[in-house]
């Protein structure tokens, strides 16, 4: 497979946290200005929007990029935009990137942000016995956290994973995000600041669970050729983004599912959607999990960055304790995980994360990530997923 | 006289009070299992528009996970009798399906009686009522020989 790359050239967030008062259009404007004045690009100069939506926000969230647009000014831009769950932001990106490489467009802005209630998620309102969505909730109170809490505990059983294992994760990313100035969550927090707080999905704590944010996250990504005309000569590249579907049968139970495929006629107990999502980046990248440097991935629980671990294939399954533990994914090991600090410093901001992943990306490659530098990395991947069965992942390399 | 009992969701499951059980799918001509019914994603080897067979599917299986919901989960799900109490959710493997299916473990059951690879089986309790009617659903239980 061969896929052309397209040049980020600049990057920009609003930094998370809880903001009444202000609009998640608010939080989307600021990112993208910011993206902008990353790149020194003007926004007349953007001929494509990209927006990542918000189901939380009104009609505004489902229509984002012409929202977006009309509040940085209609300049006539075309627009695109797009809800992909977790996904979102990845989705708008690689609709961006397959304008840039078609030739429709040289440049284009990339933005999503969202402004969420407190506390956990809950499907949109109504009565929909048709919704598996709204069936989880109804018939058995699923809530996100619970299919974290199934995760964990099958580590538990099938590797011998421990709660301190769990509980090592979020120490490990609290200390990268208390080094990040967009961060929500600064602190730095101990096993026996995690051992204090109550269980919410048993063997998960309230400090290893994700919560929901506001936020906002922008790219201004073009094609080589433009990036060149502005004088940018090696500017951050995206080498692969997967997008991927899952295969079928889908084995092991997800969001929002009340059961997992059945795998009686045909495939693999232990096949999980999430081991397919990497592997359509690195192919499209031309590299593999020993080429990355470090990655940024969607720690809805702190046992589930362990569960990446083995999804990209940063190690063998039931491996993610001893290259946890050996230092290998803190900043300074061998493939640093979540340097950013990861959701567990900045919580969900939905249609922003997987924006904000490639920020990361970005800033990292550059070497502008300030105390929680990565040393000298060449190339890194961000992953995540929308719930349903939206993959999302981007290669980036310096 | 109690309330009479309904189910929560119609056509998910069967209310005979002794041996309960899930109602599936299944389709005619690859065979795979779905659950619920209609709404479990097609197998790709199946017509999209297949009529699938309804099956009860296997009472009993063993605890792939299992986990607790301590705080009381949002809307739609209805808490009735409050204050909220913490319940234990199990996702079972059924063998012959070769499938999971989620459910509440049936009050009492903590999380320390909790172990993967436990045998349950399904049982039916009340999930919320009104003045005259009683909601059900199903749940897991621990498996008891004789109950089958």
């Amino acid at each position: 497979m061969s896929v052309g790359e397209i040049a980020i050239l600049g990057a920009g967030m609003h930094p998370w946290g809880k903001f009444v008062g202000k609009s998640f259009v608010d939080l989307g404007v600021h990112a993208a200005r910011s993206a902008l004045k990353d790149a020194d690009v003007d926004w007349d100069e953007i001929q494509f929007v990209s927006g990542a939506n918000t189901v939380r926000n009104g009609y505004p969230g489902w229509v984002s990029a012409s929202t977006f647009a009309n509040a940085l000014g209609f300049q006539g831009a075309q627009l695109a935009s797009s809800y992909a769950a977790c996904a979102s932001g990845v989705t708008a990106l690689s609709i961006a990137r397959a304008q840039i490489l078609s030739g429709i467009c040289d440049v284009a802005l990339v933005v999503g942000a969202d402004q969420v209630p407190k506390g956990m998620f809950a499907p949109v309102p109504g009565d929909r016995p048709q919704d598996v969505d709204w069936l989880r909730f109804r018939l058995l109170g699923l809530s996100n956290p619970a299919y974290f809490g199934l995760f964990a505990r099958r580590r538990m059983a099938l590797y011998g994973d421990t709660e301190e294992d769990f509980a090592a994760v979020k120490v490990k990313n609290s200390l990268h995000g208390s080094k990040n100035p967009n961060a929500r969550f600064t602190k730095t927090f101990t096993n026996e600041d995690i051992e204090a707080s109550p269980i919410v999905a048993d063997p998960l704590r309230l400090l290893e669970i994700c919560t929901t944010s506001d936020g906002g996250a922008a790219l201004v990504v073009s094609s080589l050729k433009y990036a060149k005309q502005k004088g940018i000569t090696d500017p951050v590249k995206i080498s692969g983004i997967s997008t991927v579907g899952p295969t079928y049968p889908n084995a092991i139970i997800d969001m929002p599912y009340l059961a997992s495929d059945s795998w009686a006629v045909s495939g693999d107990p232990s096949h999980t959607f999430k081991n397919q999502i990497a592997q359509h980046a690195f192919a499209e990248a031309g590299v593999s999990a020993r080429d990355l440097d470090f990655a940024e991935v969607y720690d809805l629980s702190s046992a589930y960055e362990m569960d990446w671990y083995e999804h990209i294939g940063l190690c063998e399954a039931g491996k993610a304790r001893e290259l946890l533990h050996s230092g290998d994914t803190s900043i300074g090991g061998r493939i640093p995980v979540n340097p950013s600090g990861g959701l567990g410093a900045f919580g969900e901001a939905i249609p922003a994360q997987a924006i904000a992943q490639v920020c990361e990306l970005t800033w990292q490659l550059r070497g502008e990530a300030g105390d929680r530098q990565v040393v000298n990395p060449e190339v890194g991947m961000s992953i995540n997923y929308g719930m349903f069965g939206h993959g999302s992942s981007v290669v980036a390399r310096r | 006289m109690g309330k009479k009992k309904v189910p929560a969701v119609e056509g998910m499951f069967t209310m005979d009070p002794d041996a309960p059980a899930l109602i599936g799918g299944r389709s005619k001509t690859s065979g795979s299992y779905y659950f619920p019914k209609d709404l479990g994603g097609n197998d790709p080897e199946a017509p999209a528009n297949e009529d699938r067979e309804e099956v009860a599917l296997t009472r009993q299986g063993k605890v792939w996970s299992y986990t607790s919901a301590d705080y009381p989960p949002a809307l739609p799900y209805l808490i009735t009798d409050e204050p909220f109490k913490p319940f234990v959710i199990a996702a079972v493997e059924l063998e012959k399906e070769s499938m999971v299916v989620c459910g509440q473990m049936m009050p009492g059951i903590q999380i320390r009686d909790m172990q993967v690879g436990m045998e349950v089986q399904v049982a039916l309790d009340v999930l919320y009522e009104d003045d005259e009617y009683q909601y059900m659903v199903w749940k897991w239980e621990p498996f008891r020989r004789g109950r089958e």
